[in-house]
């Protein structure tokens, strides 16, 4: 069953001239974990607010859970939880007293539904008493989905919920998605991390406005068209420079310990490039070919 | 890089000793002790709430320290705050440029800030442009650009009075793939010509660009040497393993 | 119902742990109260008066000596024409003068009467009435002596002119009008940024995607602020009786009943400034400039509106705060009964209806 339709989504601002949304169109199955993978601006706040019923498209259609975002918005409110980009909570009550609003606010108490905010919420008991401003940024975002799911919605939203969170923090947001999967809850998230992207069953890579791709991410992996050498020596930045002179090199990007390069033919420019690497005296050299990572594949879309 | 970085006690341009900074009874840096040589990238990083924020505050001026000493392009942060302010450049994610003025207009303010004459700004400021490729949009409010371009010419007017340290905090947050990497192409351009880089960063690879890195934990610096050397020091296949490894033995939440 | 409570608890929690706020909203109106009572009840001492004789004869300056001897004048000047009289006023200086007519004794021994013009300086119409106050005494004692000595009946009339404001407005208004502008500040203002506040923060966002009838958020945002503002009423009310001496004259039923309706004209003038603004300082802008300066120009509390434009005059018909302003005067400062006000108490319900229903129509479910 499809938790999550939208058919053709158009949407734009000011009047037309800030296009947001230029005909998206997804599907999100039940207890599926679907990843919104874009950067600023890509315009996956409005296709979630569009989803969530805060706003209305331009054009196309869009269902949660088999109801019209439009027609429907009072049933699909009691049905989904919603976790806007900003830390939305109220900062001057303490953690305990905004689960509670929460809760209240779906009709529901915390114990009714304790089990399925257990693991994150016993990481917060310590805390409880603290006021929701004052806690650290992942604490916050740990808080903030236990009051979306806290009257068990069907679908989850949750809008870059991992933006500005430290690394350790974010991969323990993660694994508590996969358990809620587990649950048989739909959960739409979005995040500017491409790495995050292999952690859901099924991505659409977004760009201003446009998906690029849907598919698993070991798919959008495969479907990498080229060969990826990654390459590293002593002096990066020199490297860096001598690749993107290479008269065969067709693009080159630095990922972290390496630069990721393809060639414009793959199979003829393999053996120059490591002669002409060799001439420029790079120290410590490595080309390896290597296996794309969403984010190589993102950027090859562009 | 570290070819052209000189690690002589000549070329310290941050030297901290047991840097401390409390509210009340929290200490939210805890006796950190670091140098950052000139022209190099120094990575800062560390769990939320570990005390980083803190830490750039006292560097750059704006927050004066518990206990400790440290010195910012050769000015003290107890006494010559407003020295250092002239000779840094700082960029953050949060604030970087007016949105409802252009992006001339954000040039000469900036850079008049920080005492460019007229012609100065004139030639530097129609320069920058250039070289960003912002010619059509020089006049164009910077709340029409994208995050990307807006963080590439934050980054620019921060160190268009040629400070010898730039401060950025978080600077590529949310920003799409390729202008990423166009922004550390920025960052090596800049540290190639000598400028001093501290940043700041959630990307692991990212921290993987920079010449040494410190690692802070609790208030404290874990771990202070170049990425090569973390891996090897813990065993680790990648930065972000590193970074696992040390943050997860973090105690606090705040 | 639970639900409406846990709304209800939150806004006060919000509202109670915001302590500068708390401690202005309540120290507000106390400390005007105090402050605009001070300059009331201030004790006149050695106000500074001139004399303008025209008589010069023995009672002329046996009056002269008395005025000149009582702790509440200092003669600044004699002076010997009418026309100087203006011009010593327009210093500021001059809180009073005493005009005695030519021929001062003569009128009085041969016709058994004669008067003094006292001139005040009214644009401070509370001085003015006291120090005129004052000098009637002085006269009125003269006069009980000379009818003492003979068994004539001597009789000193005191001719009072108020300079500048002749009908000496203002002399308890502004306990009506600090009411009007407190209540309104704490029910229009507060109210509208408490709720634009949650659209800041993104809490409205969330709030919108859950089940929450849109409207009850706002109903309970502003119930609390009808609590604060009866306290406010009664600290008022309080002050005004124990520490004013301005006593309620009329049913404090009725007063406070006729608060509690301008209460929900202003929340309901709140709601709408909510529903038209996305931030805080606009809210807080647009309450200012449309609800204060509004209230303190044509509440009539400052300015007596009789003396304003025609058109200015039909502005204020649209205050609602003027309307309250007559309302409290007429019941607390005149005693009048609500017979006398059903005419400005359905004014405010009418008003009070149209902002609800403003509101109601550009109260939006969704964010656009």
């Amino acid at each position: 069953m499809e938790s999550i339709v939208a058919s053709h989504l158009y949407k734009s601002f000011d009047k037309g001239r800030i296009p947001a949304l230029l005909d998206v169109s997804l599907s999100v199955e039940q207890g599926e974990l679907f990843g919104l993978i874009g950067p600023d601006g890509a315009g996956k706040t409005t296709l979630f607010r569009i989803l969530a019923t805060l706003l209305l498209a331009d054009q196309g259609e869009a269902k949660v859970d088999g109801l019209d975002v439009k027609q429907a918005y009072k049933a699909i409110r009691h049905r989904v939880g919603y976790m806007p980009g900003r830390f939305s909570l109220y900062q001057d009550l303490s953690v305990e007293e905004n689960l509670d609003f929460f809760a209240k606010v779906f009709g529901t108490t915390i114990q009714e539904n304790y089990y399925l905010v257990k693991d994150i919420y016993q990481q917060l008991e310590p805390f409880k008493t603290r006021k929701a401003g004052k806690l650290s940024g992942g604490m916050k975002q740990k808080l903030a989905l236990c009051c979306a799911l806290i009257h068990k919605p069907s679908v989850l939203f949750l809008d870059e919920p991992t933006t500005g969170v430290d690394p350790v923090s974010r991969k323990e947001f993660w694994e508590m998605l996969q358990k809620l999967k587990q649950e048989g809850i739909s959960i739409l998230v979005s995040t500017p991390y491409m790495d995050e992207a292999s952690l859901c069953d099924r991505v659409a890579l977004m760009q201003k406005g446009k998906i690029l791709d849907i598919d698993t991410p070991s798919h959008i992996i495969d479907k990498f068209p080229k060969k990826l050498w990654a390459v590293s020596a002593t002096n990066m930045y020199q490297l860096l420079m001598d690749l993107r002179a290479f008269s065969a090199t067709a693009a080159c990007y630095s990922f972290g310990e390496s630069h990721h390069l393809t060639l414009k033919n793959d199979a003829s420019d393999a053996a120059s490039l490591q002669q002409y690497l060799t001439e420029k005296k790079h120290k410590d050299l490595k080309i390896n070919t290597i296996k794309p990572t969403i984010e190589d594949c993102f950027m090859a879309m562009l | 890089m570290m070819k052209n970085m000189d690690t002589n006690t000549a070329n310290i341009v941050i030297q901290a000793r047991n840097l401390t900074k409390r509210f009340g009874d929290f200490t939210a840096t805890d006796a950190i002790s670091f140098e950052v040589y000139k022209g190099e990238i120094f990575g800062f990083l560390g769990a939320n709430g570990a005390g980083k924020t803190t830490a750039m505050k006292i560097l750059i001026g704006i927050s004066k320290p518990s206990a400790g000493e440290a010195q910012v392009a050769g000015f003290d942060v107890y006494t010559q705050a407003e020295l250092i302010k002239k000779n840094i450049g700082y960029m953050s994610q949060k604030f970087s440029l007016y949105e409802d003025l252009t992006i001339r207009e954000n040039i000469r303010f900036f850079g008049g800030i920080y005492g460019l004459s007229r012609a100065e700004l004139k030639i530097k400021g129609d320069a920058l442009i250039k070289k960003l490729g912002l010619e059509a949009e020089a006049d164009k409010l910077v709340a029409s650009l994208p995050l990307g371009w807006r963080q590439k010419l934050s980054f620019s007017i921060a160190i268009l009075h040629n400070p010898q340290i730039v401060f950025l905090d978080e600077p590529t947050g949310g920003v799409d793939p390729l202008t990423r990497r166009q922004f550390w192409d920025m960052i090596y351009e800049a540290a190639h010509r000598g400028v001093t880089i501290f940043v700041t960063t959630h990307y692991m690879d990212e921290a993987e660009y920079c010449d040494r890195v410190s690692i802070m934990v609790d208030g404290k610096i874990e771990a202070l040497a170049s990425p090569k050397k973390l891996k090897e020091q813990f065993h680790a296949q990648s930065m972000d393993e590193v970074f696992h490894q040390l943050a997860r033995k973090a105690k606090r939440a705040e | 119902m639970r639900l409406f409570i846990a709304f209800i608890f939150k806004e006060f929690k919000h509202i109670l742990r915001d302590q500068r706020t708390l401690f202005i909203l309540f120290g507000m109106p106390i400390v005007q109260i105090i402050l605009f009572g001070f300059a009331l009840t201030n004790e006149v001492k050695d106000s500074k008066i001139v004399i303008l004789d025209q008589a010069h004869d023995a009672f002329s300056q046996r009056l002269i000596q008395r005025l000149d001897a009582s702790q509440y004048f200092d003669i600044e000047r004699v002076l010997y024409q009418s026309d100087a009289i203006h011009e010593v006023f327009k210093t500021g200086k001059i809180k009073l003068a005493v005009v005695f007519p030519p021929r001062f004794q003569h009128e009085l021994l041969h016709t058994n009467q004669a008067s003094v013009q006292l001139i005040a300086d009214a644009s401070d119409p509370n001085t003015a009435s006291t120090v005129t106050m004052y000098a009637s005494a002085i006269l009125k004692d003269f006069q009980d002596e000379l009818i003492a000595q003979t068994p004539l009946p001597y009789s000193i009339k005191p001719e009072i002119r108020m300079l500048y404001n002749p009908q000496l407005k203002g002399a308890y208004n502004f306990v009506p009008g600090v009411m009007a502008m407190i209540l309104l500040l704490i029910s229009a203002m507060m109210t509208s940024i408490a709720i634009v506040r949650e659209k800041e923060l993104g809490t409205m966002e969330v709030l919108l995607v859950s089940p929450v009838p849109p409207l009850m958020v706002i109903v309970t945002k502003a119930i609390p602020y009808i609590f604060l503002s009866l306290i406010n009423v009664t600290t008022i009310l309080l002050l005004s009786v124990f520490l004013l001496d301005v006593p309620i004259q009329g049913s404090i039923v009725l007063l406070i009943a006729e608060s509690l309706l301008f209460i929900l004209a202003a929340l309901a003038l709140g709601l709408f400034i909510s529903t038209i603004t996305n931030s805080q300082q606009v809210a807080m802008l647009a309450s200012l400039m449309v609800l204060m300066l509004p209230t303190l120009i044509f509440s009539g509390f400052m300015f007596p509106i009789e003396n304003m434009p025609k058109p200015m005059q039909i502005i204020s018909n649209f205050i609602p705060s003027k309307w309250y302003f007559f309302i409290v005067r007429d019941v607390m400062i005149k005693g009048l009964g609500f017979k006398s006000i059903w005419k400005e108490s359905l004014i405010l319900v009418a008003m009070t209806c149209v902002y609800v229903g403003i509101a109601w129509r550009n109260y939006k479910i969704r964010l656009e």
